[in-house]
């Protein structure tokens, strides 16, 4: 975490620890507080302070999205349970186990929800939630080099689409999604009145509405690196998280363009307009305003001296060791992202391997993870399991500099040669 | 603190990983060893070979080496049933068969749960070896 952040939190522990909803003045003070950071995120975002939702976290952002549009059409939490089904026993129809009056015994096309093959596992399974409950989800190709084609989500558009949801940036490999023209094609399909073709207008899904489909992105991986106003990106619903900025960890917020209603995930007091229940978590808030501010400040500059970074330390681990590629588009990805396979080593090996020698870095891939299945990014762009199981992510931060580089290039080569010394494969690349 | 070695690795099983024993380098020369076995795949993100030269008579593993590609327990593992065979000059056949995922994982001082079943296949890359050591002395 930048100091600066923890400077900006520290009066907010003990010094002003009221309760932002009280009346007396500590609360009162640490009201303000709240509201501040409210006022300075919404400046970074070009947005109204009104349209920022704190919550504990990028997941909780992200679910909150989804699950907030979702529910709030189908009018709150139910089953959907299918009326007519396909050859295949897929639901076609769907009416909604719940009292929502609007909902009732009323027969509904399956609402739509289109995202991509390579979310974060935030969108990705909240998506194949939804799906059990009987909505129909699209999971988009990304193509080899990790970039959503914007023709794509033009062909997946359907009438009963109620939200598209794409990641700016992937976590992973880092490549930059087309979010503006995404949008675009979202703008123009609402102005031709949401529907392709002749097909299937004859139904009154809450698509009547215009606001549909809502544009949703998850912009976790890019404060500090691109640019986050959500006029110019003409995004709906944008989720930012304050550990990946230098910021405090369990902190996040979910853009909420003005109008748009969502049902909230919980219950209970009227915290964050009734979206985000229970007692503000004023330090964290406060950090998390204070590092995006951060980030958007030096954002042009940090970004220029990263990508020549990035760059060098591709190019050299490209050159100097054999049988590596680089997973994701060389140059549409985020300046601090390096994604490399390695073949004939394994993933979590090299990861341990260069610990030992003081360089901290991860992988996305089996052995990692409590699923031990690989990367579901690496595999998405097309790349076959054993270059998911060797893949290797780096990243670079504000402290990198080229020096670093040149350490782990002095350790990196030897460490591959010792692995594949007992290796039994040889991966044809 | 938090117990959190009981997530991350032993001492002794980051000493093998490190420091791995009994590993084969390049190919075999030929007659170097008399049969081999693999287990695993490039899929699920480990491939273990194991080589033996046996003692006809005795039935005296003479010679064991292994290659592996995967993750840290497949590697020590790997290393650790290597040494727990040839310790003694060469356990025999039948007593190394007896050699079960656990006792490579107690001698490893004890593994992360999740890695237990997944990543110690040096034991099965070893009976397959094994297995076809007796098809070729039987001549099939």
């Amino acid at each position: 975490m930048d100091k600066r952040v923890k400077k900006a939190m520290e009066p907010f522990w003990t010094e002003n620890f009221g309760n932002p909803n009280a009346l007396y003045k500590e609360g009162l003070t640490a009201r303000n507080a709240v509201e501040t950071a409210r006022e300075d995120v919404a400046k970074v975002l070009g947005a109204r302070a009104k349209e920022i939702i704190f919550t504990a976290g990028g997941t909780e952002s992200d679910n909150l999205a989804i699950f907030g549009v979702t529910y709030a059409i189908i009018g709150g939490i139910g089953k959907l349970t299918s009326l007519r089904t396909d050859e295949e026993g897929n639901p076609t129809e769907a009416k909604f186990s719940n009292s929502s009056p609007a909902s009732q015994n009323f027969a509904l096309p399956r609402p739509h929800i289109i995202t991509t093959k390579f979310e974060h596992h935030a969108v990705l399974n909240t998506c194949k939630f939804l799906e059990k409950q009987g909505f129909e989800v699209t999971y988009l190709d990304v193509g080899k080099d990790g970039v959503v084609n914007p023709e794509d989500v033009k062909k997946a558009l359907k009438s009963e689409t109620i939200l598209v949801s794409i990641m700016y940036a992937n976590n992973e490999i880092g490549t930059i999604q087309p979010i503006r023209e995404i949008a675009k094609v979202i703008r123009d399909f609402k102005k031709k009145g949401g529907i392709i073709g002749s097909a299937k207008q004859n139904f009154s899904l809450p698509r009547l509405n215009p606001i549909f489909p809502l544009f949703h992105t998850d912009a976790c991986q890019v404060p500090g690196y691109l640019d986050l106003n959500v006029e110019r990106l003409g995004v709906d619903l944008m989720t930012i998280n304050g550990s990946k900025i230098y910021g405090p960890k369990g902190i996040g917020m979910l853009y909420v363009k003005n109008g748009i209603k969502l049902e909230p995930l919980l219950y209970g007091g009227e915290q964050e307009k009734k979206l985000r229940p229970g007692t503000e978590n004023v330090p964290a808030i406060v950090g998390l305003a204070e590092a995006l501010k951060i980030a958007d400040q030096d954002r042009e500059k940090e970004s220029a001296r990263l990508v020549k970074l990035r760059d060098y330390f591709t190019g050299r681990i490209l050159n100097e060791i054999p049988k590596t590629v680089l997973n994701g588009h060389p140059a549409q990805r985020l300046p601090n992202n390096i994604n490399v396979s390695i073949l004939d080593a394994e993933g979590e090996s090299i990861v341990l391997y260069l610990d030992e020698a003081g360089v901290a870095c991860s992988t996305g891939s089996a052995c990692t993870s409590e699923s031990l299945e690989p990367s579901h990014v690496i595999l998405a762009i097309g790349k076959p399991h054993a270059y998911a199981h060797g893949a290797m992510r780096f990243s670079l931060g504000r402290s990198t500099t080229k020096k670093d580089i040149d350490y782990v290039m002095k350790v990196l080569p030897d460490i591959i040669k010792k692995l594949r010394m007992f290796s039994p494969t040889n991966i044809k690349i | 603190m938090a117990d959190v070695d009981k997530w991350v690795y032993s001492a002794i099983i980051k000493d093998h990983f490190m420091r791995p024993r009994g590993f084969l380098l390049g190919e075999p020369k030929e007659g170097e060893f008399d049969a081999y076995g693999e287990v695993g795949s490039l899929a699920c993100g480990d491939i273990i070979k194991v080589w033996i030269k046996v003692d006809r008579k005795t039935e005296e593993i003479k010679d064991l080496k292994w290659q592996t590609w995967g993750c840290a327990t497949a590697i020590a593992s790997a290393s650790a049933f290597a040494e727990m065979v040839m310790k003694n000059s060469g356990m025999k056949i039948e007593e190394a068969m007896n050699i079960k995922p656990k006792d490579i994982a107690d001698y490893l001082g004890g593994l992360p749960a999740r890695k237990f079943h997944c990543s110690i296949l040096a034991d099965k890359a070893f009976k397959k070896a094994v297995e076809s050591y007796r098809n070729s002395q039987a001549g099939i």
